[in-house]
């Protein structure tokens, strides 16, 4: 399970060089910490009362009641909270449960197991590895590749070329072209109003020719029903197939953590189009919980694979599905 | 799955339908249904549980069990309640007597602020003949003042911007003294996108209204929000108190419950939609379509009314002249193609009728199809369009070929073409053709 980035990407040979001491790592990982705890005390006082109480008394009805809607507020959808008390409903009969604490921990565990799902970190073996991200208009892609690609060359060392391929968005190439410069790394755009297909193929051909370790492309926001956005999304993938067999090696589906249950319809049809391989949950900074991704890696076992918690650079961070599991309860 | 338990939802109601009472059990396990179909559709759960609630009370009235067809009426409870928490009537903006009309807009990141000004402005242009300013006032997100440039000056509007240096209380003070100035109509205030818990920016949103005075704050909100929407309205509400609202990408598969959690909580109206990329596709919000919508019953009245705006009454005339004729031939069928094209893309239309929603699952509705019937038609001569009977092996060859299809497709085509001349003399002679059996057909 990834809890760093040096635990999230898998790269080849000896590890990239520990930029910073290990008491500054800490440091930081306990603001992030921190700061998760700070966004979710905010919806605390509303759900202490519905769940937090209840979870320490006995076992009873209500108990079960308020656990239900306690993970329906999260926006983890009927199906999968269903499954999940009933669960722990067979448990509790099986006196293999009992209430308060215990209850509260099996429930973590529980939440953690389903989202848990899959490989959750992401490959660089690949020179150039080629990330896709795609997703819904306004859910953070291109906010999300800005701060992956910093990550990737101040902390990871990595050479880095952004592909603008949102052509559509007004705005959308310069926005990113900024991301770029923030990042000091390389940035491909065609021609206004390009082919997505063609800034893609010009994007990973550039990476190869400048020996560039990654190549992330930007695609424009598209509504899942569109079917012909979506077939152009389909393209820009073919084109990088069409370049590197492998490619892209990853694909990674921007889901708003504000989304509520279209979250599975969007993973649904963009995993039929383009074979996600992984989910950035964005916008976790706010009293929204993103439970809609546990739905998700339930149903479709897709796995999180980073998150967004606010706007600044440092606010992108690898998943760790027991901190999450804990948030959405808490 | 996510649409099983409205599909349930339909199904419990269409078994209520067809029986002749309806037993406390009944209402009960519709309940469960209306319920479950709720929250899948986002309502918020607390909203849910009022609801429902109301909805058993007065579902169990004397004067329901043992009616002729209680079924009929629980789904009409249903409906009818939704519609009356949704706000009945369609809401407008309040204008200024004395021009300019300011309106601020505001919301989370990513809802769709910069796009729905570019639309409104569009919108109150056509609607009214205003003349329109945008104010750039979103300073933070990169490129977001080159987004409204470029979506400002498509509506037709002027934008008002000074870069990102400035501070953008002052921006939009000083857009509003110069659209008093250059006398515009109405001036729009698009504002960055900020979490409803960032104080420092919704202090400043405050600050925004108090420095422009606004007649109308709009709330933006995406309709794909979940549980979420209630708090994000609330904060709002408390902070800019808020007019209306705009509904924007309903123009996905979402049910969009945020809308009645909005709604709910706040009481503000929703006054308008926002269905698609382009910028004329924002209309004003019918709170009762809406509620049609979240229980996943179709949007009859959107259908009917788009089919009145881009149908000729003439041509009306002349199909069913036609038809009683009983010479509707192959040229009319490709006019009526046409006309449904006209209408938009064909899954879109298909969302909107009622219980065909479950039929189509998982069929792609391929647009092309239609070229390629085209072009079948086109190539056969005018007699045999009138009269596809005369189309036999050798012709059929002959239209294969020029039309770049195979004798398959012709067959097919004339197939086809044959059913629909069918449902058309049912649907003449006053008969409404079963959907259902129609879209299995057409698989």
């Amino acid at each position: 399970m990834a809890r760093d980035w040096r635990d999230l990407f898998i790269v080849d040979g000896a590890p990239p060089p520990e930029q910073e001491a290990a008491p500054a790592t800490e440091q930081r990982r306990g603001g992030r910490l921190r700061r998760l705890r700070e966004s979710l005390r905010k919806t605390r006082q509303v759900l202490q009362s519905e769940i937090q109480a209840t979870l320490f008394e006995d076992l009873n009805d209500e108990t079960w009641e308020r656990l239900e809607e306690a993970l329906i507020y999260a926006d983890v959808g009927a199906r999968t909270t269903a499954q999940v008390v009933e669960q722990l409903e067979r448990e509790a009969r099986e006196n293999q449960l009992s209430g308060g604490q215990a209850l509260s921990d099996r429930l973590v565990e529980l939440l953690a197991e389903i989202a848990d799902t899959g490989d959750d970190r992401i490959e660089l073996l690949a020179k150039p590895t080629v990330i896709l991200v795609a997703g819904v208009n306004g859910t953070g892609k291109t906010t999300t590749i800005g701060k992956l690609a910093w990550h990737l060359s101040r902390e990871l060392n990595r050479s880095v070329v952004l592909g603008a391929g949102d052509t559509f968005r007004a705005a959308g190439v310069e926005q990113l072209e900024l991301w770029a410069g923030r990042a000091g790394v390389g940035f491909v755009k065609g021609p206004p109003e390009a082919d997505p297909g063609s800034v893609a193929y010009d994007a990973v051909t550039a990476a190869r020719r400048d020996g560039a370790d990654v190549v992330i492309i930007d695609t424009a926001g598209r509504l899942h029903t569109q079917d012909d956005l979506m077939a152009e999304l389909g393209k820009v993938r073919r084109v990088i197939a069409k370049l590197i067999p492998e490619a892209p090696h990853e694909t990674l589906l921007t889901i708003d953590a504000t989304t509520g249950q279209n979250g599975l319809r969007q993973a649904r049809l963009f995993s039929e189009t383009v074979e996600v391989t992984g989910l950035a949950l964005t916008k976790l900074d706010g009293t929204a919980k993103g439970g809609i991704a546990l739905a998700i890696a339930h149903e479709l076992g897709i796995p999180v694979k980073l998150i967004g918690m606010g706007e600044q650079l440092e606010d992108l961070r690898p998943f760790d599905a027991r901190e999450f599991a804990r948030a959405l309860i808490t | 799955m996510f649409d099983s338990l409205a599909e349930k939802l339909q199904a419990t109601l269409a078994d209520v339908r067809g029986r002749g009472t309806l037993t406390e059990d009944d209402v009960s396990a519709t309940i469960r249904e209306i319920r479950l179909a709720l929250l899948e559709a986002d309502v918020n759960f607390k909203v849910v549980k009022s609801f429902t609630n109301e909805v058993k009370e007065r579902a169990l009235g004397a004067d329901i069990i043992g009616q002729l067809n209680p079924g009929q009426q629980v789904v009409k409870i249903v409906s009818d309640q939704l519609t009356e928490l949704m706000g009945g009537a369609a809401h407008e903006l309040s204008f200024s007597p004395r021009p300019p009309t300011v309106v601020v807009m505001a919301g989370l990141q990513g809802s769709g602020k910069t796009t729905a000004t570019g639309k409104l402005a569009r919108y109150l242009r056509e609607q009214y003949g205003s003349s329109v300013a945008v104010a750039a006032c979103d300073v933070y997100r990169p490129a977001a003042v080159e987004q409204l440039v470029k979506v400002g000056s498509q509506a037709g509007a002027e934008v008002y911007q000074q870069g990102t240096d400035r501070n953008p209380v002052q921006i939009a003070k000083w857009a509003r003294e110069r659209a008093v100035a250059e006398g515009k109509d109405v001036l729009i205030v698009d504002t960055s996108g900020r979490l409803h818990v960032d104080q420092e920016l919704m202090a400043e949103l405050a600050q925004i209204k108090d420095a422009v005075k606004p007649h109308d704050v709009l709330l933006v909100v995406d309709a794909m929000t979940g549980q979420d929407a209630v708090n994000v309205a609330e904060q709002f509400a408390k902070v800019v108190d808020f007019d209306g609202v705009v509904m924007t990408k309903l123009d996905g598969d979402a049910r969009g419950g945020a809308a009645l959690s909005v709604k709910a909580i706040t009481g503000k109206p929703i006054l308008f939609a926002s269905t698609g990329e382009k910028l004329d596709q924002f209309e004003r919000f019918h709170p009762d379509r809406m509620a049609q919508r979240i229980l996943g019953m179709g949007d009859v009245m959107t259908l009917i009314e788009k089919a009145e705006a881009s149908y000729d009454e003439q041509q009306a005339a002349e199909l069913e002249r036609k038809l009683r004729k009983q010479d509707f031939g192959l040229d009319d069928f490709l006019e009526q193609m046409r006309q449904v094209r006209r209408l938009g893309p064909l899954q879109s239309l298909l969302g909107m009728l009622p219980g065909v929603g479950k039929e189509l699952r998982g069929v792609k509705v391929d647009e092309r199809e239609f070229d390629r019937l085209q072009a079948i038609i086109l190539s056969m001569t005018p007699q045999e369009r009138r009269h596809p009977e005369l189309i036999k092996g050798s012709r059929r060859l002959r239209i294969a070929r020029g039309s770049g299809t195979n004798v398959q497709a012709v067959k097919q085509l004339i197939k086809q073409f044959e059913q629909v001349r069918k449902i058309m003399r049912q649907v003449s002679q006053g008969r409404m053709p079963d959907l259902g059996a129609l879209m299995r057909q057409a698989r």
